[in-house]
């Protein structure tokens, strides 16, 4: 009896089975072995960000060079995308038109995240009034539509790829803040940040060093959804024309050019808007599976 | 006549590969068999096999499950659905998440009847009421038109055994049916239990963590470890003579209610938490207020345990957080070593934080699951700049050492550990900045029986070597008696009787005291 007292301590310390530790790169196979669609869109992503980086990677061609003998080809093996009304070749256009687009889709989600965080994060852990003030600020935001918000702003900041690109990124706080506010509102009912006081730790040691680290996640997420609509978005203004000057190529003024030739070269609007449509499509497939499929699939 | 038989059953998980690694078990029609087991034993999947109802990623690699002669095995779903409900019953483990909430009672009663085509719509709400009389349910006819947050958690498990009995099936199901609930309810539910399926020549398959209920109620024991059964025969013979090294250190790891202390009372320390009047109030809204604790009084000497039992809703918890000083009071004193704290805040809060430190129920949900387990233990030393860095990281692999866990486990994750060794690190993140008193909120029954012992065991020894003293919320009195010098019993808010352990345990005043001490599933006393 004092035997099997003395053993099991040890046993239980020692030699129970920890929960297994299977090698990262073997689970992430199997993840995404499962998976082809999110496969398929991190390729496809990667192919947009290396588009970003280096354009000329895909395309010799100036995207601003008119060839007027060259005009209005169809798309064809000699130009992927086809040729627009002065003869640029529309793939070169857009591929350097990713860079255009994806900055400032980038730091419209930056923008949006840092600070609707920040606001979320101030609002969740003080609570009482201030709470009550932020969230009805929130509130009306979000009553407002983000298109016509980015719009109002964009007229008030001026043109300009990078007004546009703070515009939507302001129209978008709301969400963030709403987002955070939720997450710290859970973690901090949490049984471990009432231990951590417990311990004695200071209100604003537990929210660095226990709330952030664990509230980041559902953000995250939501950064990388915002992102696809933050495309939407900078493509649409850019689209009414309050975005990048022309002739410099942007995904949202490409559609907007071949408007005028609708009925004869389909390409110019199509090809554009089906690389805005595939992008946001794959940032959306990302953002789900950032979102708990992985922890999920443990 | 056997009634199930399984064959040589294998049941995998994707995630976590073999569960059950082939069984042989029988239960005769009308018998009661127990299965008993730890967590992650298999018992609840063997459970779940029988009626094809295994989580999402679990399979039946192989075997025979034989009912009634049928092999339930490979029968397709619809003829499943056929047997399931009408030929078993399943009484499911929580009955706080097992009936749906939009539906009404009666209604969810009826179902069973309906689908079976046993009672036609009409009937089949008349039935119902019928049906939940019979399990003794209050009001029934009431009962049958409110929704399930009306009811609370006893009457609950008594709709669902209900709903599982109402086709009258052969063979009934009951995974973990009480584990959920409070000793005296869990005896009202074992009780109603054993009647109905005594009366109707129903068998049943209790599968438990509790080695004393299975005792009380089956004929027939089958214990599991590690998907296997190591041993199964009449409840009687396993208890008084196990044959297998797991049963016996299972059967010396539960608590005795009737055992002796292993060591002796202590009863001579000076107060150092002293409570007065306390009382808390939660508002409900609308101006009214629930009073969770009522004039509570009691002292914790230096060096020794006192224990607060009672059951779930009692004020126990509440208590602890007010002594925590975690939450206000509405009125009372609180005092720790001579200080009245019951208002302090600021350093004075801080400096009372160093010397009372608490370990929690749930070690799966009180530490930060980012941090490493060295981060854990280190925190209250960091929180108070205690030492460098170095000298910190000394301190806890000290302490780990003390817990009984290997400084390898300083860099894993709290995910990477089991309960019981999780709760260890929650002690040793107790004792880091070496505390007076530690509080413990039902520290070990989110643990398994052997786990349990060895934490309780834990407990005491630092109990010894560093002059330790607990406040230790429990409601499990067999718990409570191996480690307590004092205790307090706890209903609706006020503390109903109090005294030396010895005292409350044989000669027990009250009367709700005595009720517990009569609900505790206790027919091993019998056996050993």
């Amino acid at each position: 009896m004092t035997e099997l007292l003395a053993r099991p301590i040890a046993a239980d310390a020692v030699a129970e089975p920890v929960a297994s530790r299977r090698p990262i790169t073997a689970r992430l196979a199997r993840f995404l072995a499962s998976r082809p669609g999110l496969v398929i869109s991190v390729a496809f992503v990667a192919l947009v960000l290396i588009a970003v980086a280096g354009p000329d990677l895909f395309t010799s061609r100036d995207p601003l060079a008119a060839a007027p003998t060259q005009k209005l080809h169809a798309p064809g093996w000699h130009h992927l995308f086809g040729t627009d009304q002065i003869g640029r070749d529309m793939f070169a256009r857009v591929v350097h038109g990713a860079a255009q687009s994806l900055r400032a889709s980038l730091l419209a989600v930056l923008l949006a995240s840092v600070i609707g965080s920040l606001v979320g994060l101030v609002s969740g852990f003080a609570g009482g009034w201030v709470d009550g003030l932020i969230m009805r600020v929130i509130d009306v935001l979000l009553a407002i539509p983000a298109l016509l918000l980015s719009l109002a702003f964009v007229t008030a900041l001026g043109f300009g790829t990078t007004n546009v690109a703070i515009a939507v990124g302001l129209a978008s706080i709301a969400r963030f803040a709403r987002i955070m506010r939720a997450e710290v509102l859970r973690i901090s009912t949490s049984l471990y940040v009432e231990a951590a006081r417990a311990c004695g730790a200071r209100r604003y040691s537990i929210l660095a060093r226990h709330v952030l680290p664990n509230a980041y996640g559902p953000v995250v997420a939501l950064a990388t959804l915002q992102f696809g609509l933050a495309i939407l978005a900078v493509s649409a203004l850019s689209f009414l024309g309050y975005g990048a000057t022309p002739p410099a190529p942007e995904w949202g003024s490409l559609v907007a050019q071949g408007r005028d030739y609708l009925g004869t070269a389909w390409w110019l609007t199509t090809l554009p808007g089906l690389t805005v449509a595939a992008t946001v499509l794959a940032t959306n497939r990302i953002a789900r599976a950032i979102d708990g499929e992985w922890s999920a699939a443990r | 006549m056997t009634l199930l038989d399984v064959r040589d059953l294998r049941v995998s998980y994707r995630s976590s590969g073999p569960a059950v690694r082939g069984i042989d078990l029988q239960v005769q029609a009308g018998e009661v068999v127990a299965v008993v087991g730890e967590s992650g034993s298999g018992k609840s999947t063997t459970a779940h096999a029988v009626l094809g109802l295994l989580a999402a990623g679990g399979r039946v690699d192989g075997g025979q499950v034989l009912f009634d002669g049928q092999d339930l095995v490979g029968l397709g779903e619809r003829r499943l659905r056929a047997v399931r409900g009408r030929e078993i019953g399943l009484v499911p483990q929580d009955p706080t998440v097992s009936l749906n909430p939009v539906k009404r009672i009666g209604e969810q009663v009826a179902e069973v009847l309906i689908i079976h085509a046993l009672a036609d719509r009409r009937t089949a709400a008349l039935d119902a009421v019928e049906l939940l009389a019979a399990a003794g349910l209050p009001d029934p006819e009431l009962r049958a038109r409110q929704f399930p947050h009306h009811l609370s958690g006893g009457m609950r498990q008594r709709v669902l055994v209900a709903i599982a009995l109402a086709a009258k099936p052969k063979l009934l199901i009951a995974d973990e049916p009480t584990s959920a609930l409070d000793v005296t309810v869990q005896r009202q539910i074992l009780d109603l239990i054993e009647q109905a399926t005594r009366e109707s020549g129903t068998a049943v398959l209790l599968v438990t963590h509790d080695l004393g209920i299975a005792a009380e109620r089956a004929s027939r024991l089958i214990v599991m470890s590690d998907g296997r059964v190591v041993e199964t025969g009449p409840t009687a013979d396993v208890l008084s003579d196990p044959q297998h090294e797991y049963t016996r250190t299972l059967l010396s790891a539960v608590p005795r209610i009737d055992a002796a202390p292993a060591r002796p009372r202590r009863t001579d320390g000076r107060p150092l938490l002293v409570v007065e009047d306390l009382a808390k109030d939660f508002p409900l809204g609308r101006g009214r207020t629930l009073r969770a604790v009522d004039g509570v009084s009691f002292q914790v000497h230096a060096g020794e345990t006192f224990a607060l039992v009672g059951e779930s809703g009692s004020g126990k918890s509440t208590t602890a957080r007010l002594v925590l000083r975690l939450t206000d009071p509405t009125a009372g004193t609180v005092t720790f070593d001579g200080r009245d704290v019951t208002r302090v805040s600021g350093r004075t809060l801080r400096d009372l934080r160093r010397h009372v430190q608490v370990v929690y129920q749930n070690p799966f949900a009180s530490l930060d699951p980012r941090f490493t387990v060295a981060e854990i233990v280190e925190e209250p030393l960091r929180v108070f700049r205690v030492g460098s860095r170095t000298s910190r990281r000394d301190r806890a692999r000290d302490l780990l050492t003390r817990v009984a866990l290997p400084a390898s486990v300083l860099q894993r994750r709290p995910a990477e550990l089991s309960g019981g060794q999780r709760q260890r690190v929650a002690i040793a993140r107790a004792l880091s900045l070496q505390p007076s008193l530690v509080v413990c909120d039902e520290p070990v029954s989110a643990l398994d029986v052997s786990v349990q012992a060895q934490v309780l065991e834990l407990f005491a020894e630092l109990q010894d070597e560093l002059g330790l003293a607990y406040l230790f919320i429990s409601h499990d009195l067999a718990v409570v008696r191996q480690l307590a010098d004092h205790v307090g019993v706890m209903q609706a808010g006020r503390l109903v009787e109090a005294g030396p352990a010895d005292e409350i345990f044989a000669a027990p005043s009250h009367p709700y005291t005595r009720e517990l001490l009569a609900a505790v599933p206790g027919t091993l006393r019998s056996h050993t």
